[in-house]
Formats: structure tokens, sequence, C-alpha cells
């Protein structure tokens, strides 16, 4: 697979993997407004996955929703990060959504200025709707800093958060984040967790329910 | 003979799915309209990607380009040439007039949440800016909710991107 296309598939299932998590909160937010917030946060990355996977998939001669949900398991190439089940746990929801969205701001900083124009398109465009996630994640970070709940949670997810990057951009946002850009603590995107392996048997039930059939 | 002033005229009839009383053409989302005797190419940009009307879209100018005996080819293009700015003036107004406040103009650098909690954004039914920002989000992804302080009526202000 080439570069590109595998790049392009490791962006694109943390996006559709952290919005299918954060669509986990559509109905039992804490008050109305997340409950808003969160499914247009998921329904913007699903949007950005799909627009992702689109690009791939020319490259591979396949389909956006093959991508998506035709590939095994161990296919999959997201971060840990975006993997745990965190519905009902909303100081780590918002701890992960505070760093995801700062690896992401370092991440389309770097697409957007890519010779490939295709990509560097795309990313521009995806910023354009990330901005107002930033937005959202930096409120609630201030809201939430002091809180033990919230700072054991950043404690423990920022190793993740680097692992989002490739290794030459760690550095930057370990230094945005003002923690220590240790990469000993970090998880490669190679490996599933349990929680992966009951997210997938939940979002392609209805696909794999009758293969081949056009919806 | 399909012309291109027809097409537009033909595309200019497609509302927005979401909010109907602003057009295709109006949204600014048609990035070029291409006639070569029956073959009818549009490159359509999507306004947000998780747009869920993107496919409604498609069909319907697909469609309307039939019903002019055109054979349609409808290209999504994924670049960065869309912005609320492609929003036309009458489009700004007949957003306004069906109460939704039109997105402020884009500038140099990307929106910041403190001028989304200023007082900058007016309010479309009874003009005032003493209005605040109840939720950066809203019923779809291009929208947040703000409040109306003077009128005390909530309204849906257009996300600038």
């Amino acid at each position: 697979m080439s570069e590109r296309a595998t790049q392009l598939l490791q962006i694109a299932d943390d996006e559709l993997i952290l919005g299918w998590r954060d669509s986990e909160w559509t109905g039992i937010a804490p008050n109305l407004e997340e409950d808003v917030a969160f499914s247009s946060i998921a329904q913007n990355e699903i949007g950005h996955a799909r627009a992702l996977y689109e690009l791939a998939a020319r490259d591979l001669g396949t389909t956006a929703d093959e991508l998506a949900f035709d590939r095994a398991p161990h296919e999959y190439r997201c971060a840990g990060i975006v993997e745990h089940r965190f519905a009902d746990d909303w100081a780590r929801t918002i701890a992960r959504h505070w760093l995801y969205e700062a690896a992401d701001a370092v991440r389309l900083e770097a697409l957007k200025a890519s010779d490939d124009t295709e990509v560097a398109g795309l990313a521009a465009k995806i910023d354009r709707e990330e901005v107002y996630h930033r937005m959202h994640a930096d409120m609630w970070e201030e809201r939430l800093r002091d809180e033990p709940r919230f700072k054991e949670a950043v404690e423990e997810l920022w190793p993740q958060a680097l692992a989002l990057l490739p290794e030459d951009k760690r550095a930057t946002l370990a230094q945005r984040l003002n923690v220590p850009s240790n990469s000993l603590l970090l998880s490669g995107r190679e490996e599933r967790s349990d929680d992966f392996a009951s997210l997938w048997e939940e979002m392609t039930i209805v696909r794999r329910s009758i293969p081949g059939a056009v919806w | 003979m399909v012309t291109e002033a027809a097409v537009w005229d033909a595309l200019a009839e497609i509302p927005d799915p979401e909010i109907p009383v602003i057009s295709l053409v109006d949204l600014g989302v048609i990035r070029g309209v291409d006639v070569d005797a029956q073959r009818v190419r549009i490159e359509f940009t999507p306004t947000f990607l998780g747009c869920p009307a993107l496919e409604v879209m498609k069909g319907a100018m697909e469609e309307q380009i039939r019903a002019l005996g055109g054979e349609p080819e409808v290209d999504v293009v994924l670049d960065d040439s869309w912005s609320t700015d492609r929003i036309t003036p009458e489009g700004r107004e007949k957003l306004r007039a069906a109460g939704f406040a039109p997105p402020a103009p884009r500038e140099a650098a990307p929106p910041k949440l403190i001028q989304l909690q200023s007082q900058a954004f007016r309010c479309p039914y009874c003009g005032s800016t003493d209005t605040k920002l109840e939720n950066i989000f809203g019923p779809t992804p291009c929208r947040s909710l703000r409040y109306c302080t003077s009128c005390r009526q909530p309204f849906e202000q257009f996300k600038t991107i």
C-alpha cells in the first residue's frame, strides 16, 4: 500500500472510531447542550472519515464504505486512544476530546502544507470545521482543569495522544500540552483492544447481516 | 439543446434539503457547470463534510438535468473551495428572513471563541446585537445556537467557516 493510502487510512480510522465513540453520548450527555454538541462533533468526525476514505479508496480501487465497514478488526489502524468506551465518564471523555483535538491540529497543519494538493485541500476543508471542535474542547478544559478527576484522566491519556502523530510531530504536541515527549509509554496503531472488538461487532452488524446488499 | 444558463436556472430551483428557503446556487456550492451537447457536468462541493444531505442534493441535481433533456454527471469536489463567504447576498437575505442569522464574513484568521461570545451577532428577528452564545453547536453542523436578550428569542446562527 502506498504511503499516502496508509496515512489516509490511519487518520480516517481515527476519525471514524472517535466519531462513533462521541455518538454514544447522544441522548445521555450531562445536559442537553452537550448532547447537541457531541452529536454534531460525532457527525463531523464521521464526515471527515468518509472524505478521507474516499480519497484512499480511489488509490486502492475500492469504496469508502468497504474501507470503513468491510475490513477485519485487525486491519484497522486507529490509535488506541480513540477506541476506549468512555460513555458515562465525562472527565475522561473531555480529556480525550481535548488531547485529540490538540493532536489533530498538529496533524492538520502538516497536511495543509503538503505538496499533495488533494490531501492539502481536504485537510484545509476539514480544519475549517475542526476550529469549532477545538473551541469546544478548550472551553471544557478551562472549566475542568483544576478538577482532580479531569487531571488524572489527562495524566492517563496524554501518552496515547502522542501515538496519534508520526514520531517527528510528537515533540510539537508535547510542547503544546506541556508534557514530556516520552515515547516509551506509547502504544502503536497495530494492536486492537477489547473495546475495539465490541465496537466493531456493533458498527458492522447490519452491514454484515446481508453481505453485498445495496442500502 | 441544453444551455449553460438553463442549467443554472434549473439548479437555482433546488432547495437546500435542510434549510429549504435557500437554493443550492444561493448557497454557493455549485462550483462550475460545463455543457457539451447533451452532457452536463456539474462540479459541486459540500458545505460540511458530514452533511447527510449530500446524496439528496446530488440526486436532485441529476433529476433537474434529466428534466432538461441532458445527461448529468455530478462530481463532488473535496477541496477547500467552499466557505460561508460564498453564500450569495440574496442567499444571506433569505436566511435572515427565515430566522437564521447569516454567517459573519470570514476574516484572515479562523474564528475564535471570544468572538462567538461577543455581542457582534445580530438577532434576525429584532435586529438587536444584545445576543449571547448558547451553544457552539446546533441542530445541524453548520449552525450555532444564540439567544437574543432583547426580544428573548433563541435563534440559529450560521457558523462562519
